[in-house]
């Protein structure tokens, strides 16, 4: 889909008769139905995929098919509003969450225009409240006694296809960032509401390509990128020999090696494409550094887990590996590199799925002694934890003036920020890389972050208006410390806003560069014995 | 026109309430049987729901966390926001509960051309929330005059704050005051806020109108028809129907018959509706877990261990030549795979 001009985007952004510009519907919001056009939907999930997913042991993906969401008939299962209703109520026996938050909302409005979806779309339903209210009318209709009784007239939706269609549509606007549950008095987290709005609709075949071909490969060949471990291997080996080139230092690493200390993991999209390379490299040069016994795996090649994105069995499948691989090698921790959902994964969920991890032993930087007794239980370290130690303690011989130029602003990922509490972390990292920083304004960072638009695998091509509108938030408040303070490198820590950001960035703020901090890190380290070029750009640096 | 429906409504409970208690022999349905059936109703469904809420595990430690975690020694954590222990956790409970903190960070935001997104602090609705909430309650608490004999000090001391204007005989209480002010801004907010009025329901105005009336009719017999009612009478039915021994003296007017069957509506009303939240707001996991689950293992009771990841060995079995010839290292040599197959 052409994704239209920016004069224009910008004009119908602000002046488009929306909610979120003061105009106001006229029709209720239930009945308004989902119309869908090219651009405002991600592609199905092919056949094969689905056939895959599902022929796994532990996994339900149903009803593989050619279907089109433009069409009248989504060739759904005959039953499917009994697997439909027998799904939330098997979810609400299963969730407190999922029974809280449809029970106790009263409609305040605090979450209404505190996400990034609503005020790049100005759509109603994209309001978290009304979100979770598509959701909501039905379990109210099905499962509460004021429902059963009155109906509509107590806000009880029947489920319909319709009904379908309109979570399918909103399921898919939401990125699961958590901003609107900062806002909530009662902290309801629309995450969880569009979670199992997802869970039930791969209860009957609905689902989208982006998310489950990752997923399906990533079960399959250890990663989302479908790279398969001599490929893995190849890209790693290419980082390093331009690391080489760059500073005449070699790079020693290993892949799938036993007996190493520490395994480390990072997201796949880190040694697939730019800018996400230039993040690997930096963890390279680190690890090299310090001379830390590290090994990566092929087998459990990916940080990232779009198994989130789907329902809670594929994700404890895919976090398996992680486990699993480090118990085979025989280390004592691991290292996870810069991602956000990855973390969300990590920090809530790994331990309790997979878990308890027994056979590793509490971190401990063998380099400066610190225990990470923040993941005695899990046994996997942050790699700005990681590095924030090794900086505090002195062990990197770092020069900023090989940033100088960079002039960079700090995105906070979701999941770091409001799934994890990861913030200061990455800011005590640029203080010591860089010169020059910025933060962008207050409403826009830390707690309050604004998603990059495009998270819980909506970051397809085929839906780029939506994810420039989502975006906006975001790029906006980049804009304005562009304006302001000359800003030119928007710097994060998730591999999803790696590549989304700088579709975003080419979109809105031509001109800023997306990195990693670790690849503000790698620029900045002295290394023993370098014979480093004029490296102008730093790892990016064409030679 | 949502809001006209609850209009309807708190209008026939008060008719029926009104000409109902004045038929004979009536008022022990509107002065005893319905305020039993509504207090059962209440205590009964308010702890059926909790429990129906405890019931469902929580799988996941899922805290929101809003701000630094716990994390190296050098950086310093935000005990309140992001909690690590059950101590920082009631204090973050506390302050959600007590002060409406979550609604203090609200803002307000706003499109203007370029465009350009602005965001202002907004605490409005902190603002009529407490209002209201805390009005409620200290109404309530006043209440309990009627249902204690003698009436305790730290009462008496309430109801002297509550009239510290000293405005008119019998003096006027502040929580009256501010209960309407507090519903009609909430009212009027519903109405002009255009993201909140077109996500209300009946079941958002209804509550609103239900309780007005209530504080309408209770105004109305203190400071305006207190002809019409006797307060004797009615603290001996408050006092017979805490005693279970209700007894319904002469002499008691319609304009209590109304207040008490309002209130009875509110009662039983409470616990099949979204005045829930008083009960929900202490069990929302985003907000009542510590962010601890890296550091101490949460527990899923219905974890399935029989989903496993797709196997390593499976995963070399696919890729051993690849594998081999890229110098990765495998569990089984080509020779010693072969022969087994």
């Amino acid at each position: 889909m052409a994704v239209p001009k920016l004069e224009q985007l910008s004009k119908s952004v602000v002046q488009g008769p929306s909610l979120a510009t003061g105009a106001i519907p006229t029709k209720d919001w239930m009945d308004v139905e989902a119309v869908f056009k090219p651009g405002n939907y991600a592609y199905p999930a092919k056949v094969e995929k689905v056939e895959y997913l599902n022929s796994q042991k532990g996994l339900h993906f149903p009803n593989a098919r050619e279907w089109n969401p433009e069409d009248d008939d989504w060739k759904l299962p005959e039953d499917w509003k009994d697997i439909i209703l027998k799904g939330l109520k098997d979810r609400l026996d299963k969730f407190r969450s999922l029974k809280i938050f449809m029970d106790c909302c009263v409609r305040c409005g605090a979450c209404a225009d505190k996400c990034h979806f609503f005020l790049g779309t100005g759509d109603p339903k994209n309001m978290p409240v009304l979100r979770a209210e598509l959701l909501r009318s039905v379990y109210r209709n099905d499962f509460t006694i004021g429902g059963k009784i009155l109906g509509k007239m107590a806000g009880g939706r029947e489920m319909t296809v319709g009904v379908l269609k309109e979570w399918f549509m909103y399921s898919y606007q939401c990125t699961e960032c958590r901003r609107c549950s900062v806002f909530c008095p009662y902290g309801i987290d629309t995450a969880e509401v569009t979670m199992m709005l997802r869970e039930l609709l791969h209860l009957v075949g609905v689902g989208i390509n982006w998310i489950l071909e990752p997923a399906s490969n990533s079960n399959r060949t250890g990663n989302h990128m479908g790279l398969q471990p001599h490929t893995f291997k190849d890209n790693v080996d290419f980082l390093a020999d331009d690391i080489e080139n760059l500073t005449g230092v070699k790079i020693n690493h290993s892949f799938n090696r036993k007996g190493a200390e520490v395994l480390f993991i990072t997201p796949s999209a880190d040694v697939f494409a730019e800018p996400g390379l230039y993040t690997a490299m930096g963890y390279l040069l680190l690890f090299e550094h310090i001379g830390l016994d590290y090994t990566w795996s092929t087998y459990a090649s990916e940080g990232g887990n779009f198994g989130l994105f789907t329902n809670n069995e594929l994700m404890k499948k895919l976090n398996g590996k992680m486990y699993a691989e480090a118990k085979r090698l025989g280390v004592k921790y691991i290292i996870g590199g810069e991602c956000g959902h990855m973390w969300r994964v990590v920090h809530q969920y790994m331990d309790t799925m997979n878990g308890p991890a027994d056979f590793l032993e509490v971190p401990k930087s063998s380099i400066t002694g610190t225990t990470f007794n923040n993941a005695a239980s899990t046994k996997m370290v942050h790699i700005s934890e990681f590095t924030a130690d090794l900086i505090k303690n002195g062990k990197l011989k770092l020069d900023k003036s090989r940033n100088a130029h960079v002039k960079a602003t700090f995105h906070d990922s979701c999941n770091t920020a409001r799934a994890m509490g990861l913030m200061d972390e990455p800011r005590y990292i640029l203080d010591h890389v860089v010169d020059n920083w910025v933060e962008m304004p207050e409403n826009t960072i830390r707690e309050q972050t604004f998603c990059c638009g495009s998270g819980t695998g909506l970051n397809t091509d085929e839906i780029m208006e939506l994810r420039m509108r989502s975006g906006l938030p975001r790029a906006n408040a980049v804009k304005h410390v562009i304006d302001k303070h000359d800003v030119n490198t928007l710097s994060c820590v998730c591999a999803i806003d790696r590549a989304t950001l700088t579709s975003l960035m080419n979109y809105w703020n031509p001109g800023c560069n997306v990195c990693g901090v670790s690849e503000l890190v790698g620029n900045a380290l002295v290394m023993d014995g370098e014979n480093r070029q004029e490296l102008d750009e730093g790892l990016r640096t064409l030679v | 026109m949502k809001y006209a429906f609850s209009f309807l409504a708190v209008i026939a409970l008060v008719l029926i309430a009104g000409f109902g208690s004045q038929i004979p022999g009536m008022q022990y349905l509107f002065g005893v049987v319905v305020p039993y059936l509504a207090i059962m109703l209440f205590v009964g469904g308010f702890v059926y729901r909790v429990m129906q809420w405890a019931k469902s595990p929580v799988p996941f430690s899922i805290p929101t966390t809003c701000g630094q975690g716990a994390s190296l020694d050098f950086i310093k954590q935000d005990k309140l926001d992001c909690p690590t222990k059950t101590s920082e956790v009631a204090a973050r409970m506390f302050l959600e509960i007590f002060l409406f903190r979550s609604l203090f960070r609200n803002t307000t935001s706003e499109l203007h051309n370029g465009p350009k997104i602005t965001y202002e602090s907004s605490k409005w609705l902190w603002l009529f929330g407490l209002l209201f909430h805390y009005s409620f309650l200290v109404i309530v608490i006043r209440h309990m005059r009627l249902f204690i004999d003698p009436i305790p000090f730290w009462l008496s001391a309430i109801e002297g704050v509550d009239s510290m204007l000293q405005i008119g005989a019998p003096t006027l209480y502040l929580s009256s005051v501010t209960l309407l002010g507090g519903l009609l801004l909430l009212f009027g907010r519903r109405l002009v806020n255009r993201h909140v009025r077109y996500i209300s329901l009946n079941n958002d105005y209804f509550p609103l109108v239900l309780i007005f009336a209530i504080g309408l009719t209770g105004i109305l017999m203190r400071y305006f028809l207190r002809t019409d009612i006797d307060i004797i009478n009615i603290k001996n039915l408050a006092m017979g129907l805490v005693t279970f021994s209700p007894v319904i003296g002469a002499k008691i007017g319609a304009i209590f018959y109304i207040h008490l069957f309002l209130v009875s509506t509110l009662l039983a009303y409470f616990p099949f509706s979204k005045l829930m939240h008083m009960g929900g707001v202490f069990m929302s996991p985003t907000r009542n877990m510590a962010n601890n689950s890296r550091a101490k293992r949460h527990i899923n009771p219905w974890n399935d261990p029989e989903i496993k990841p797709h196997s390593y060995a499976g995963y070399e079995d696919e890729f051993r030549e690849f594998m081999v010839d890229a110098g990765i290292p495998v569990e089984k040599e080509l020779s010693a795979a072969k022969d087994e197959a």
